[in-house]
């Protein structure tokens, strides 16, 4: 299936599975991750947090905590009003605290920070930090916040007299409620997605580090997106004398990011302030349970849908309304013209002749947030609604859900395909996608054996999701983050002997980078991908980028990395043409050289050609061999898959045990196979994780539940299935080797087929919807009430 | 008393420190000693990220005090590597492309080279039940089981090799 | 993440341990695997201003069949357990209670007295020992002293020990023929606490009729729960599908949990039934084939 690769595996192009370049050091625990780094005279930082979710501060009290050896200072939102630096805007244009100077708005919260030796008597010394409250109203549920009359939260902003953030609307309201009344057949569901939390492994954290003699900041960071935080961070600290050439951001190695490394977090702010004043490097990492109940979040979604059909099962109309919970203050990380994301893909793979969406943003007593997890920008919510919708259809018209999906999928010949919410879905094949998912798992076999179990009273269930992924944010046109266009580049540089280093505007924290970027190169050029260097994440010396989030690093970075690679080769071939005293048209590229056409014999390898830049250029020409390229995508790209999930359940316990997944997945042309496969592994190990596991919640008082690893249930090797993972391979037509990103694919379609697998099993008891996560205790009280349970 | 000088066998050599009761052995290699290879990535010994051999037996050291390893002996990814040859669990890793981010890594290995001492031929099931306590975000463990297996048969070449 | 201050101590003979106790009698705990006892302190939920480590004193690890008892150190480590071949012969409801505790690595440390000596009701053994008829050798400044388990479980983190006393051993009467156990657990994932676990531990007598049995729940009330009535119900029946299931429904209502993140009262209540049905019907497969 997969295409035989163009280049040798000794130059290790597009199709190879090259071994990671990245690999040496982490296997040899000599990776440089931000806690690695010691800097002399550094200083450790730690958080004093509200316990109440809604209060006033009546006193801070340090007194004790100061008295603590090792301890220096502790630093309050009065100290930081000093520099205007207690409150800073979001990522969405909101504004939240840095450290408060009047009430705590979460659980959690940061309030003080305490500045020490080292990181004992840091964690000390916030132990002794006493804080007098006022407990004020809490207000938990955004339903409840809606109302009139709820306790306005966000006092600070003059004139606000209510809790609402943002109205946002998509499609045509009157001709889908048109449609739907006239349907055959229409169902609707309120689905519920609880707050998660990407939990990786690494957790939040920063090296600040101010040299007061230079005036330079130089900030060693958990972040995926080292430009932006740079402009940001002169733009908020402009006035304290920050300036954006004398700031340098590092993000060194990162233990993975899913998204949860991209907003600036207070404790982010305080270290740098801390640093400056003081004039010595300040180290805050944040503990695990900091990280779960303070650091942004991902869903929170109460959707209701609505999905017409007509008998045959052709689908006429959708309708969504959406409440999105997003804690106190809009720190979401969308592209600043969607606040809710890209949840307009949400009529699927499905012709969908008509569809209308709305997104209500509320505030609420909870850390704000939230759209960090894998997501690709509410894309995991937009395709759990229309592939649940899509098998309650399928049950209530007693179709099969894969005939039903066939039956509406938009043909492979209708691409470039405009959906009725705006966007143009660059190719696809979807039926391909789901036959041979169904053929690697044995439906119908599956389906007969169902049958079968059914009759003794035995569950077991079958479900599908056939997702389309919108990824790549984006061209310029409607991307912006902050202002910030969404490009991304590449910088190119080949040397005298032949080797390159290649930096991004990206930001790899596992998908392999340095390894896959090196084979763009290596295709491209035909230099060995173990000859091309690549370099992210060092702001003094990368290209402008965006970062690595949303499944865009190889739609736009990539891309950046061809066209930056095809310059040089334009460049090259005048120079070959020079050396060897041709005319360029009589040239003819094969991977890594240009030889005469008609005399095969005469050509220079572009090894010959680097070192010529540097020696023997043509006169005129300007001497070296590089490229620096922007790219502005003309367009997202959208990978798509079909999963099909097979559970049996425990009738006595209630636990689901997801017995085989098989997913397909397609991403365009493919650079690297197992590190493709690699990222679907551990994409579909965070689509079980929120289907069966993992939930926050908050009671009534604003507690949260869920906010260690007690609680916060992240599978492990037992829980987690074998992924039988395979390919379709459509490419992108405007992406310039074809690609599609995929890192987030698996997180989105997952879900779904996971639920629908559930509900499957219990449908012929009439069952027609669970909300996520689906624990033991959910499945047993349907079994209860339905009187299955053993 | 709640100051202790200690001597730990780390990695084959003898490593003396003068440390708080309450240092916890995974602070003491990573700060005192400079061997950051073991990391931190959870307060209630869930993740497994701080993993280390002590006289042998793998054990979360964020829930071990340094104090308790005096005398004896501890093995961190650091020691894994010997006269530049990899061990075949870092081999098994690489080939199988058992790790992506790498925060997990060196506590999984050394799990998984715990395991090989005692299980020369695990099965799948073997290896996923003695991972069990070491949490992977990245990798959704698939590989981690492949690498575990490739390192088992790697050194059960390896073994039969020397043998004849 | 990181504990308050403390002193430590590592004792080399369980004379200077009792001593240390002795002198510190309100803010000293015992160290012994630290798997329970180091999470709190690092969470700074429990304060101990002295550890006493009895990692150093020999002879606190053993197991072995002696005078009519499995004996077994109470600092063996639970790994230990779940690995020995005399345990998965001869006790599998002692095996099977290790090998579902924590996790591998939690299991390299944490030993068998630590983990009943604090108390937890949501800890594995405490249910395990009740269901064989176990008792606690406690080791003080004057001697030892046996507790029944049944005296053992006090009330929510309390136990029979006093402040100046280590549990150094653990004795399960040698099972006769005809005897078999079982433990199940039910648990949101590895490593996590019981939702519900139920341990039953039986010998058949001569005619295939229960002769005694034990029936212990774990994580259903303040302590470990004895089931006494479904223990006496089934005492002289035959062990047929009937009486294990109105066994497993006598089980079910001794039990008291708490509602939490892992169930309804309802549901753990239940869950005792399911569990105890299925323990019961193990430890009897397992009683007929030994």
């Amino acid at each position: 299936m997969a295409s035989t690769p163009r280049t040798s595996p000794e130059v290790g192009g597009m199709g190879h599975s090259v071994k990671r370049k990245e690999d040496p050091r982490f296997l040899r625990g000599k990776g440089n991750y931000v806690d690695d780094i010691q800097l002399p005279g550094m200083l450790h930082m730690d958080i004093v947090r509200s316990p109440y979710a809604h209060a006033k501060i009546l006193k801070i009290d340090s007194s004790a905590a100061l008295k603590v050896p090792g301890v220096l200072a502790v630093i309050t939102g009065q100290t930081l009003e000093q520099y205007k630096l207690h409150w800073m805007p979001t990522l969405m244009s909101d504004t939240q605290m840095v450290l408060p100077t009047e009430k705590v708005m979460y659980q959690a919260q940061e309030v003080a920070a305490v500045i020490a030796t080292d990181r004992y008597a840091a964690a000390d010394g916030a132990a002794a930090v006493e804080v007098d409250y006022d407990p004020l109203p809490v207000v938990v549920d955004p339903f409840k916040a809606l109302e009139p009359g709820a306790p306005v939260l966000r006092t600070d902003k003059p004139g606000k007299t209510d809790n609402r953030i943002f109205h946002w609307e998509v499609g045509d309201r009157a001709a889908t409620d048109k449609a739907l009344a006239a349907s055959d057949v229409v169902v609707e569901q309120k689905i519920y997605l609880p707050r998660i939390h990407v939990a990786s492994i690494e957790t939040c954290g920063i090296v600040a580090d101010f040299d007061r003699i230079r005036g330079k900041l130089t900030v060693y960071m958990t972040t995926q997106a080292p430009h932006a935080i740079r402009t940001v961070i002169a733009l908020v600290a402009g006035h304290v004398g920050l300036s954006e050439e004398k700031i340098r951001v590092v993000s060194p190695d990162i233990g993975g990011g899913f998204g949860g490394k991209v907003p600036v977090y207070p404790g982010y702010v305080i270290a740098i302030a801390a640093s400056v004043v003081i004039g010595k490097p300040v180290k805050w990492v944040e503990d695990r349970m900091e990280n779960l109940q303070a650091d942004s979040f991902a869903r929170d979604y109460h959707i209701t849908a609505a999905l017409g059909a007509k008998k045959d099962g052709t689908m006429t109309g959708l309708r969504i309304k959406t409440i999105a919970d997003h804690g106190y203050a809009d720190a979401a990380a969308n592209p600043s013209k969607f606040p809710a994301g890209l949840f307009s893909i949400c009529t699927g793979s499905y012709k969908m002749p008509v569809a209308f969406a709305e997104v209500d943003g509320v505030y609420t007593n909870k850390p704000p947030g939230g759209i960090a997890y894998r997501c690709s920008f509410r894309v995991t919510e937009a395709v759990h609604a229309i592939e649940r919708m899509t098998d309650m259809l399928a049950q209530e018209l007693k179709m099969d859900p894969a005939q039903l999906r066939m039956k509406n999928f938009i043909p492979e010949n209708e691409f470039p395909y405009k959906s009725v919410l705006g966007w143009e879905y660059d190719s696809g094949n979807y039926p391909a996608a789901l036959k041979k998912a169904m053929d690697i798992v044995g439906y119908d076999a599956l389906r007969k054996e169902q049958a079968e179990k059914r009759k003794k009273g035995e569950l077991m269930g079958i479900g599908i999701s056939s997702f389309t992924e919108i990824v790549g944010a984006g061209p310029s046109k409607q991307f912006d983050i902050l202002g910030i266009k969404m490009f991304d580049s590449c910088e190119l540089r080949v040397h005298p002997t032949g080797k390159a280093t290649a930096r991004f505007g990206t930001k790899s924290q596992g998908q392999g980078h340095e390894t896959t970027y090196a084979q763009i190169i290596a295709e491209e050029l035909g230099i060995p991908a173990a000859h091309v260097e690549v370099e992210e994440g060092d702001t003094d010396t990368a290209p402008y980028g965006l970062g690595t989030y949303a499944s865009r690093s190889t739609p736009t970075a990539g891309a950046a990395g061809a066209i930056a690679a095809r310059k040089v080769r334009d460049k090259a071939k005048k120079i070959a043409a020079y050396l060897l005293e041709v005319s360029e048209d009589d040239l003819v590229w094969e991977v890594g050289k240009f030889s005469v056409k008609g005399a095969p014999q005469k050509s220079k390898t572009i090894q010959d050609i680097a070192f010529a830049a540097y020696t023997n250029h043509p006169q005129g020409m300007e001497a070296g061999l590089e490229a620096v390229d922007y790219y502005d995508p003309p367009n997202l790209t959208f990978p798509f898959g079909s999963y099909i999930c097979v559970v049996d359940i425990d009738r006595g316990t209630g636990e689901v045990k997801v017995r085989r997944f098989v997913a397909v997945d397609d991403c365009g042309n493919i650079i690297n196979p197992m590190i493709v496969d690699g990222q679907i592994h551990g994409g579909l190990s965070m689509g079980l994780a929120p289907a069966l596991y993992e939930e926050i919640t908050y009671d009534e008082d604003g507690n949260v539940h869920g906010g260690s690893f007690m609680d916060y249930l992240v599978p492990t090797a037992m829980e987690t299935p074998k992924w039988e993972t395979d390919k379709t391979i459509t490419p992108s037509p405007h992406h310039p080797f074809g690609a599609k990103g995929v890192g987030e694919s698996a997180t989105v379609g997952a879900p779904p087929a996971i639920a629908n697998a559930v509900v499957d099993a219990l449908a012929h008891l009439g069952v027609k919807h669970i909300d996520i996560p689906i624990t033991p205790e959910k499945v047993w009280k349907i079994l209860k009430e339905k009187g299955a349970a053993e | 008393m709640a100051r202790h000088t200690i001597e730990i066998n780390v990695n084959g050599a003898p490593s003396k420190g003068e440390v708080e009761s309450r240092l916890l052995l995974v602070h003491f290699l990573r700060e005192n000693l400079r061997l950051t290879g073991t990391h931190i990535g959870c307060d209630t010994t869930h993740c497994g990220a701080c993993t280390v051999l002590l006289d042998g037996v793998p054990v979360k050291s964020c829930t071990v005090l340094a104090v308790q390893a005096d005398g004896r002996a501890v093995d961190t990814v650091e020691g894994l590597e010997k006269d530049g040859k990899l061990h075949p669990v870092q081999e098994g890793f690489f080939q199988e492309h058992g790790l992506q981010c790498g925060y997990c890594t060196p506590g999984m290995m050394m799990t998984s080279c715990a395991l090989l001492s005692t299980n020369g031929s695990p099965t799948e099931a073997d290896v996923r039940r003695a991972i069990s306590g070491n949490l992977c975000r990245c990798t959704g463990y698939v590989n981690i089981v492949k690498a575990v297996l490739h390192a088992a048969a790697s050194a059960r070449e390896q073994k039969a090799a020397k043998a004849s | 993440m990181i504990p308050g201050s403390f002193d430590y101590h590592a004792p080399e003979t369980l004379a200077e341990a009792l001593d240390l106790l002795g002198k510190h009698p309100d803010d000293a705990k015992v160290l012994s695997g630290g798997q329970s006892l180091l999470p709190l302190l690092k969470l700074r939920l429990g304060a101990a201003a002295h550890l006493v480590d009895i990692g150093k004193i020999p002879d606190l690890e053993y197991i072995r069949e002696d005078g009519g008892f499995l004996k077994i150190g109470g600092r063996t480590r639970e790994s230990t357990l779940e690995h020995s071949p005399l345990v998965r012969r001869k006790y599998p409801l002692l095996a099977d209670t290790a090998e579902v505790i924590a996790d591998p690595l939690v299991r390299n440390l944490a030993t068998i007295g630590g983990n009943l000596a604090h108390g937890d009701p949501a800890n594995d053994h405490p249910a395990t020992m009740l269901a064989y008829g176990a008792e606690i050798v406690a080791t003080g400044k004057t001697g030892t002293r046996t507790i029944p388990i049944g005296k053992f479980f006090t009330s929510l983190f309390e136990t029979a020990l006093a402040p100046d006393e280590i549990l150094t051993e653990i004795r399960i009467p040698v099972p006769p023929p005809k005897s078999g156990g079982a433990y199940v657990k039910l648990e949101r994932k590895v490593g996590d606490f019981a939702t519900a676990a139920s341990a039953a531990q039986v010998t058949l007598g001569p005619g295939g009729e229960v002769e005694r049995v034990g029936i212990g729940l774990t994580n259903a009330g303040p302590t470990p729960i004895q089931a006494t009535a479904a223990e006496q119900f089934l005492r002289g029946k035959k062990p047929d599908a009937g009486a294990i299931a109105e066994a497993a429904r006598l089980a079910a209502s001794a039990a008291a949990p708490a509602a939490d993140r892992r169930g309804s009262v309802e549901y753990k209540t239940e869950m005792a039934r399911v569990l105890t049905g299925r323990a019961l019907a193990k430890a009897i497969a397992r009683a007929q084939g030994a």
